[in-house]
């Protein structure tokens, strides 16, 4: 069957997409909308005095004041040394970064909304900024939650013994890395348009989210309401990638005011409100000490890891999310022995954190990649035999690595070695020669990743979060037409999912995808389900809709070997329908039969009908590790900094590929996003905590014409965990590029003793760096 | 972000247009960055007065030996050659590189020119075409303002309140002027970090060598263009550089080198290395 699982399907949902017809919150037309605009905080830091609705339009203006029965959001961990932060959705007593909200102003267009914001009067009585780990981190530092005794909200220690790596070790490698604070970028801004219901007494929120059913428990905590009286609805979403995993102050605001008023209203984040106030990303600092042999064995790492959270922690997932990821990740698909790792979540006045696609594992990649290539050159090996000397060989699977992890299946040297052989890794020293000789600079670098996905209950348990995934359910069922349904709780903001979860009920239904409809994003009408995150959905949704649909399979054999007059087990299916033999009875004869004529059915007929609900998770609840090698060829101008990517590899394995057309399409997407983190993309703040970065003309984007073909490699080792051996693989393209590429640039400066250290990898930072060597160099002479 | 409410006016004739110029109207010329101004709320003017509609700033022509090009003219109709004379190479291939398709049908020429911004194409490349500014007042009297002298300065132009810029008006004889141009910028369509514009025409001895995205006014290298109307040979990097460190105290030392490895590549492109 071309629709099952492994066909290079067309998207179902492209044709909307294509032609325009796809329904975003923006799209959204509700009598008698008034938009919403925010007044939002000009200063980091400010204790927040009286504010001033404009005369006569206070009715159209609400402040924290106005909304006493709206809670704050409230992260809980269960971690040791967590600090909570009240997060309210309008600014109580100070505001903590530029873009807080401090109130909302509604008005039938958003223009109007945004004179009535103008006109409302803050005073403010500014408070000195924490814009940085350092400040944050000073003994006489203010504080920016006042109840807190410093700027942590999280310190995490990994104490493994490295006496012996120390003493053993004959190279000792010492770098501090920096990744640069990003915005994600979604193509959609966040949206929100909310309204209350009288017939069902319920508060319906159509919001671009990426778990409808989570953003419905938050709602209904912070609004004091029953989840029965929240509908949430997540249409049609523009790309998420983590920004539209939490709940976000905006969301409560306009709930509570649509409520309040009885009037529908919307917000819609423009671009500079979500480059200026929305949750940020990736900002890490490492100082790290490789303990490594005469070949380039790593025998010991000794880490600190700073992340700069910004001023609140987020709902769901922490302000610690990313350092507990970025401490248990950092050693990455390596065998290493000993490992010391130390971990900061540092409070400063700037907007919160959010996992973004890859979840620290961007950073702590880059960090690692680069120390692998720093102990290569210091031991005059190649840098690919030193990695494959370091990862875990695909004979020691399953393996449990000096964290914890558990990588359940694969062979990662032979995907390094894969990726260098797409790459021409052997021609490439004749290459760069012939480069030299005409005067240009090329460099080769590979950075090699695991992606834990789909990881469940116990690892969210441990990591303390206010949510823990379980079973994910998935509703199957054979309509009077006898074309299929699939309801499923998770949500698509680009992925495909209404396409690939099709190709899994066609697995075991055998129809068209055309036949079969997939409806997600309505808690109304979906299973609960934690939503879209952590490259979780093709395993859990997948699984539970490959579960629902087994049993969905075996119910419609049984209706049919009745009306078949065989057995069971003599019939089997095809073509969308029951065959027994030349025989068969298509599905919409059996389910006229069930929904229309239960006279031809026996009078013991199976009465759970044709619609199943079922719950999945995968066997383990470690999460299943696909993993990939990137190798990188670039070429680095040196009079002008830039670098061009000539060449671009990916060579991945994520077991079970469902439709591997759509997992190039994630791996282009996610190696682009990586791209920009590598080589453009820095959301800069000043010392006063003001944001430099706050049009796409200063926050810079790559585009077409900055991405490489990319070229793409796989291998499919299934993974015994999992229902058809699939993994998760939404996220992992994005880990590796920032590596990959600063290795190859670091490769090509090599000989003008130049090396980066720092992304994104700008023309202005590789130009310093040339021109640092070349200082330095005259300066010995 | 919204603009704040304001009153949009297209005149068809001067004289409208001159009438409400003198009440105060800021002129629309394409919008491309005063859009973006409106939105943001830092441009708040009470009304536009749009260019587009009249004739006479959308023509192109050549008289007495002079291209004149009306502010109105599109960087795109630029690009595509679209107009009844031949236009000078150069003008189509730095029309081509100006932002993306979307903005170069609605920008125009003389809006880049008014906006004034140091890391635009407009300014660098006329300022080493040698042409001037048209500029007209209430009454329609019309004067010129040579470049780079129109621009004192970053977002600062010569003209004065309710005058618009008519024209630009270029040397014809240039269309067989060397031309070299290079820009640097960080990706496609992005403003330029740095760019070197080089136009060389033995015969009118014309010689002008340009740094352009200095952060200020379009920088003109006379001694360097000297030196090579005299020798016609590159002068290299070394006295590029330290003509532009001459020329600009204190730059950082990453732009200095951007503005060196510009000019180095535009003027290779007309006399070898």
């Amino acid at each position: 069957m071309t629709s099952a699982i492994g066909a290079r399907a067309p998207r179902k949902e492209d044709a909307r997409h294509l032609s325009g017809k796809a329904r975003f919150v923006g799209d959204i037309k509700v009598a008698g909308t008034w938009e919403a605009a925010f007044v939002r905080s000009p200063l980091a830091h400010a204790r927040l005095g009286a504010i001033t609705k404009p005369p006569g339009m206070e009715a159209q203006v609400f402040t924290a004041e106005d909304m006493p029965d709206l809670a704050p959001i409230r992260c809980e961990s269960t971690l040791p040394s967590y600090k909570v932060s009240d997060y309210p959705a309008l600014a109580r007593g100070k505001v903590r970064y530029v873009g807080e909200c401090i109130a909302i102003c509604i008005a039938p267009t958003r223009a109007e909304a945004e004179d009535l914001a103008e006109a409302v009067i803050v005073d403010l009585d500014p408070l000195p900024a924490v814009a940085d780990i350092d400040t944050a981190l000073a003994a006489d530092a203010p504080r920016l939650h006042e109840d807190w005794e410093d700027n942590l909200f999280l310190t995490t220690r990994h104490d493994g013994d490295l006496s012996e790596a120390k003493a053993r070790a004959t190279v000792v490698i010492e770098r501090s890395y920096e990744t640069a604070r990003q915005a994600m970028n979604p193509m959609e801004g966040k949206g929100v348009l909310a309204e209350w219901d009288h017939r069902a007494d319920q508060l319906v929120v159509h919001t671009s989210t990426q778990v409808p059913h989570l953003i419905r428990t938050g709602l209904s905590e912070c609004l004091g309401l029953d989840q029965a009286q929240v509908r949430v609805i997540a249409p049609d979403v523009g790309g998420g990638f983590g920004y539209k995993c939490v709940l976000q102050p905006e969301e409560l605001s306009v709930a509570w005011v649509a409520r309040k008023t009885g009037r529908p209203v919307r917000w819609t984040e423009d671009r500079r409100e979500h480059l200026t106030a929305g949750v940020n990303t990736r900002q890490h600092r490492y100082r790290i000490t490789a303990y490594a042999d005469d070949d380039g064995r790593l025998l010991g790492l000794d880490a600190d890891i700073w992340v700069d959270i910004g001023a609140y922690s987020v709902w769901p997932f922490t302000a610690c999310l990313e350092a507990a990821q970025a401490g248990g990740n950092l050693p990455g698909p390596y065998d290493l022995g000993a490992y010391a790792c130390r971990t900061y979540s540092v409070a400063t006045n700037k907007p919160g954190f959010t996992p973004y696609r890859g979840v620290a594992r961007p950073g702590v990649c880059f960090a690692m990649e680069l120390t692998l290539d720093a102990i290569a050159r210091a031991v005059g090996r190649d840098p690919l035999e030193v990695r494959c000397l370091n990862l875990v060989p695909g004979a020691a699977m399953p393996y449990t690595n000096v964290t914890g992890k558990f990588y359940d299946s694969g062979d990662y040297p032979a995907a390094a070695r894969a990726a260098a052989q797409m790459i021409d890794a052997e021609g490439f020293a004749a290459r760069k020669a012939a480069a030299a000789a005409e005067g240009r600079l090329i460099g080769l670098g590979y950075a090699c990743f695991t992606e834990q996905s789909a990881h469940g209950t116990k690892v969210f348990a441990a990591w303390g979060l206010p949510l823990v995934p379980g079973y994910e359910q998935a509703m199957v069922k054979l309509t009077p037409s006898g074309t299929v349904e699939v309801r499923s709780g998770n949500h698509s903001f680009g992925q495909g999912l209404e396409t690939t979860l099709a190709q899994v009920a066609c697995e075991w239904l055998h129809l068209d995808l055309a036949q079969v409809r997939v409806t997600m994003g309505d808690t109304g009408l979906t299973p609960y389900s934690t939503g879209a995150y952590a490259s979780r959905g093709m395993v859990m949704a997948g699984g539970a809709v490959s579960k629902a649909s087994e049993e969905l399979a075996r119910r419609l054999r049984i209706h049919g070997a009745h009306l078949l007059q065989c057995d069971p087990a003599e019939t089997e299916i095809r073509e969308g329908a029951v065959w027994k033999g030349q025989a068969s009875v298509g599905f919409a004869a059996i389910a006229d039969a069930w929904y229309l004529h239960p006279d031809r059915l026996p009078e013991d007929v199976d009465t759970a009908g044709l619609e199943v609900t079922e719950g999945y998770k995968p066997d383990i609840d470690t999460g299943l590790f696909t993993y990939a090698t990137h190798a990188a060829m670039v070429e680095v101008d040196p009079e002008s900094g830039r670098t061009e990517i000539l060449d671009y590899v990916i060579f991945e394995d994520c077991g079970r590929r469902v439709n591997p057309m759509i997992l190039d399409g994630q791996s282009y997407g996610g190696a682009a996003q990586g791209i920009g983190s590598a080589l453009f993309e820095e959301a800069l703040y000043d010392a006063a905590g003001q944001p430099l970065t706050s049009t796409l003309a200063d926050y810079i984007l790559p585009g077409p014409a900055e991405l490489p073909a990319f070229r793409l490699g796989h291998s499919e080792t299934l993974s015994p965990y999992s229902r058809h051996g699939i993994k998760g693989v939404g996220e992992g393209a994005a880990i590796a590029p920032a590596g990959a590429i600063v290795n190859a640039i670091n490769d090509a400066l090599a000989p003008m003793g130049a090396e980066l250290t720092r992304i994104p990898a700008t023309p202005h930072r590789v130009l310093a760096a040339i021109l640092d060597a070349r200082a330095a160099r005259e300066a010995a002479q | 972000m919204k603009p704040a409410a304001f009153d949009h006016q297209r005149p068809e004739t001067a004289e409208a247009l001159a009438a409400l110029l003198a009440a105060g109207a800021k002129p629309l010329a394409g919008g491309q960055s005063l859009g973006p101004m409106l939105n943001l709320r830092l441009a708040r003017p009470d009304r536009l007065a749009g260019l587009a509609a009249i004739p006479a700033l959308a023509g192109i022509r050549e008289e007495a030996g002079i291209i004149r090009i009306g502010a109105a003219v599109t960087h795109a109709r630029i690009e595509d050659g679209d107009s009844p004379v031949a236009l000078p190479p150069a003008l189509r291939q730095v029309a081509r590189g100006i932002a993306y398709r979307a903005v170069r049908n609605r920008g125009t020429i003389g809006g880049s020119l008014a906006h004034a911004d140091p890391a635009a194409d407009w300014i660098t490349t006329l300022t080493a075409l040698g042409a001037q500014v048209v500029i007209r007042d209430a009454t329609g009297g019309e004067r010129r303002a040579a470049l780079p002298g129109f621009m004192p300065g970053a977002y600062r132009t010569a003209l004065g309140p309710a005058e618009i810029i008519a024209a630009v008006e270029i040397p014809a004889a240039l269309r067989e002027a060397y031309w070299g141009y290079h820009k640097i910028c960080r990706k496609v369509g992005e403003f330029a970090d740095a760019i070197g514009a080089v136009a060389l025409h033995p015969a009118t001895g014309h010689v002008r060598i340009v740094a352009g995205a200095t952060g200020g006014a379009p920088l003109l290298l006379e001694g360097i263009g000297a030196d090579l109307a005299r020798t016609a040979r590159h002068p290299g990097t070394g006295a590029l550089r330290l003509a532009l460190e001459t020329a600009l105290p204190g730059a950082d030392r990453v732009r200095i080198q951007l503005l060196v490895t510009a000019l180095d590549r535009a003027i290779a492109k007309v006399v070898p290395a």
